[in-house]
């Protein structure tokens, strides 16, 4: 099913901290995590963010810390997928290992605005630019990722390796 | 091959891998934290597994908010607590046997060279300083390493970094890192392996050499290594009489780049927010004045660098208005700072000296800042809000400059005293 929601734009280098700052690891819970989601750089974010959202943003997103807080808190928060010029690695892995789609496309990245509505086809490897009537195409999925993805993350890869 | 390849060819049982390369190595070591070992606790259970794959080799260290700074963080360290017990594990250290994990794993003896560990700590790469394969990952392939006991990698390319020529006075393996990083920037180095080499390198003593693998991550590396020498393998064999297998990057060995520096152009480093890449040479700082400085964390908490601060802060006093924060990096470590007496020259120059903890490097406790304050620190990240309020001010250097700022009250260097 495509994805379709509103872009929510930020910069490079969007770290760990930014994304959720380290003062709420005293806690797990996603939906407590997601009300703190990008507080520190953007306070507005969580207002305005709806289910199905997709977020933007330039060169090596999530580094940083290797708190899955950040993927989780940004999945309970209602983003959909993360489009990047770049991600950085320890992020990367997290967010397929929980099952939140990542996407690097530098056309689709510096194209889109905030505010933009977005359709995204994971399979065809397309973003679509409602807004603007644009179109970028990115490198399909595959491999490791794909399959995380298509059986829910790591955690069901586990649970069918340990079972076997 | 290279040092990361021929590690990880061995643990994924194949005579080659070349980057790029999807390979599932054993691990040899798998640890985790306070702050991330809570959600794989939850996530191994999930899975449907019932016991850890060695409970030699499963490490749970309660470092980050510890002593427990509130109700919250006594709970996931009391969790990390049960789980260790139920699962009899062997590592597990919080309060007299604790500290900082990245300090206290290599201290015990608990990481060899050419052995693969995972880490559910970005600074897992510190290992690296002793020619292991280290690398940080999420709690959730934490939990899949503590039930399965291997980890699938993608073979990273390698980047080599050869220092040669004299380090100037005062300039230390912090300092070298940090030049890296300005040269390089956050993600130079991004999903690569940094490899450090040169005669610079070969005669660093270990704490350095664990400064710079620890901030690697800060780059953007998978890993950063330094091969074994005789000061690696001194410093090893005092600590274990386990196996271990020592490997060198070949002559022919591939790198997506080398990069070679003279050390006697390198003067002391500071990292400006936000970013560490942002460095300057402390005679292009300026005037900057702090209303904190820190010197500890995984990056500076050993012996030699709370020695180095020491003998900058013996006989003279912080700057009234400025909180001096000494952190050593473990209980022994603390022990053997107050045996030779650095305690007492801190803390007659007016330093607080705290018990071992992560604490006010992520903004957690026992120094976070307010708005508007500005701190130098020997920690390795000063994005937006890391030590606290989103307008505070991180500034990142060695203990030298750290100790030096701290009795002038602005950022400056142990000559300007």
């Amino acid at each position: 099913m495509p994805i379709h929601g509103k872009a929510h734009k930020y910069g490079d280098h969007i770290d760990t901290d930014a994304i959720i700052p380290a003062r709420y690891l005293n806690m797990t819970d996603p939906d407590e995590l997601a009300g703190h989601c990008m507080e520190d750089i953007d306070s507005g974010f969580v207002s305005k963010v709806r289910r199905g959202d997709v977020m933007v943003a330039g060169k090596n997103f999530g580094c940083g810390s290797s708190r899955e807080h950040a993927p989780i808190a940004l999945k309970a928060a209602g983003i959909a997928v993360v489009i990047a010029e770049t991600f950085a690695r320890i992020f990367y892995r997290n967010g397929f290992n929980i099952g939140l789609p990542l996407i690097e496309s530098a056309g689709a990245a510096q194209g889109i605005d905030d505010g933009d509505e977005v359709e995204i086809d994971l399979e065809s490897g397309v973003v679509r630019n409602v807004t603007k009537g644009e179109e970028y195409q990115f490198a399909p999925i595959t491999g490791i990722a794909a399959e995380l993805l298509e059986i829910g993350g790591l955690r069901e890869r586990v649970k069918r390796q340990l079972a076997s | 091959m290279t040092i990361t390849e021929k590690i990880l060819a061995q643990a994924a049982r194949r005579d080659e891998v070349r980057p790029g390369e999807f390979v599932t190595c054993r691990l040899d070591l798998v640890m985790a934290n306070d702050i991330t070992a809570p959600i794989a606790i939850e996530e191994f259970a999930k899975m449907g597994a019932a016991r850890v794959f060695d409970v030699e080799k499963v490490v749970l260290v309660a470092d980050h908010f510890t002593p427990n700074k509130d109700i919250k963080s006594a709970t996931q360290a009391k969790l990390l607590r049960d789980f260790a017990r139920e699962q009899g594990l062997t590592h597990f250290y919080e309060a007299q046997t604790g500290g900082i994990e990245h300090i206290i794993l290599p201290d015990k003896g608990l990481v060899l060279p050419g052995e693969v560990v995972i880490g559910a700590d970005s600074h897992t790469c510190t290992y690296g300083a002793l020619g292991a394969f280290a690398t940080g990952v999420g709690s959730t392939d934490f939990a899949a390493g503590m039930a399965l006991g291997e980890c699938w990698f993608r073979v990273p390319a390698s980047l080599k970094f050869i220092f040669t020529g004299q380090l100037s006075k005062w300039v230390c393996g912090k300092d070298l890192i940090l030049y890296t990083i300005g040269q390089i920037g956050v993600d130079g180095a991004r999903y690569m392996a940094m490899e450090f080499a040169g005669p610079v390198i070969e005669n660093l003593p270990m704490a350095d050499r664990f400064t710079i693998c620890n901030m690697a991550i800060e780059a953007g590396a998978k890993n950063g290594i330094i091969a074994p020498d005789d000061i690696t393998l001194d410093w090893v064999n005092s600590r274990t009489t386990r196996d271990f297998e020592v490997f060198n990057s070949d002559r022919d060995a591939e790198y997506a780049e080398v990069y070679e520096w003279d050390a006697a152009d390198i003067e002391p480093q500071v990292a400006f927010p936000h970013l560490p890449e942002n460095t300057r040479g402390i005679s292009e700082v300026g005037e900057i004045t702090i209303d904190q400085a820190v010197i500890g964390a995984c990056t500076n908490g050993r012996l030699e660098d709370l020695r180095i601060a020491a003998a900058i802060l013996r006989g003279r006093q912080v700057a009234k208005g400025v909180r001096c924060i000494v952190i050593p990096g473990s209980q022994e470590i603390h022990l053997a700072a107050t045996r030779e007496g650095l305690v007492e020259t801190f803390l007659a120059a007016g330093c607080l000296v705290s018990t071992p903890t992560c604490g006010p490097c992520l903004g957690g406790h026992m120094g976070v800042l307010a708005a508007g304050e500005r701190a130098i620190a020997t920690t390795n990240r000063n994005f937006v809000g890391r030590m606290g309020h989103s307008e505070s001010q991180v500034y990142l250097a060695s203990p030298a400059v750290a100790a030096a700022s701290a009795v002038t009250g602005r950022i400056c260097g142990p000559e300007d005293l």
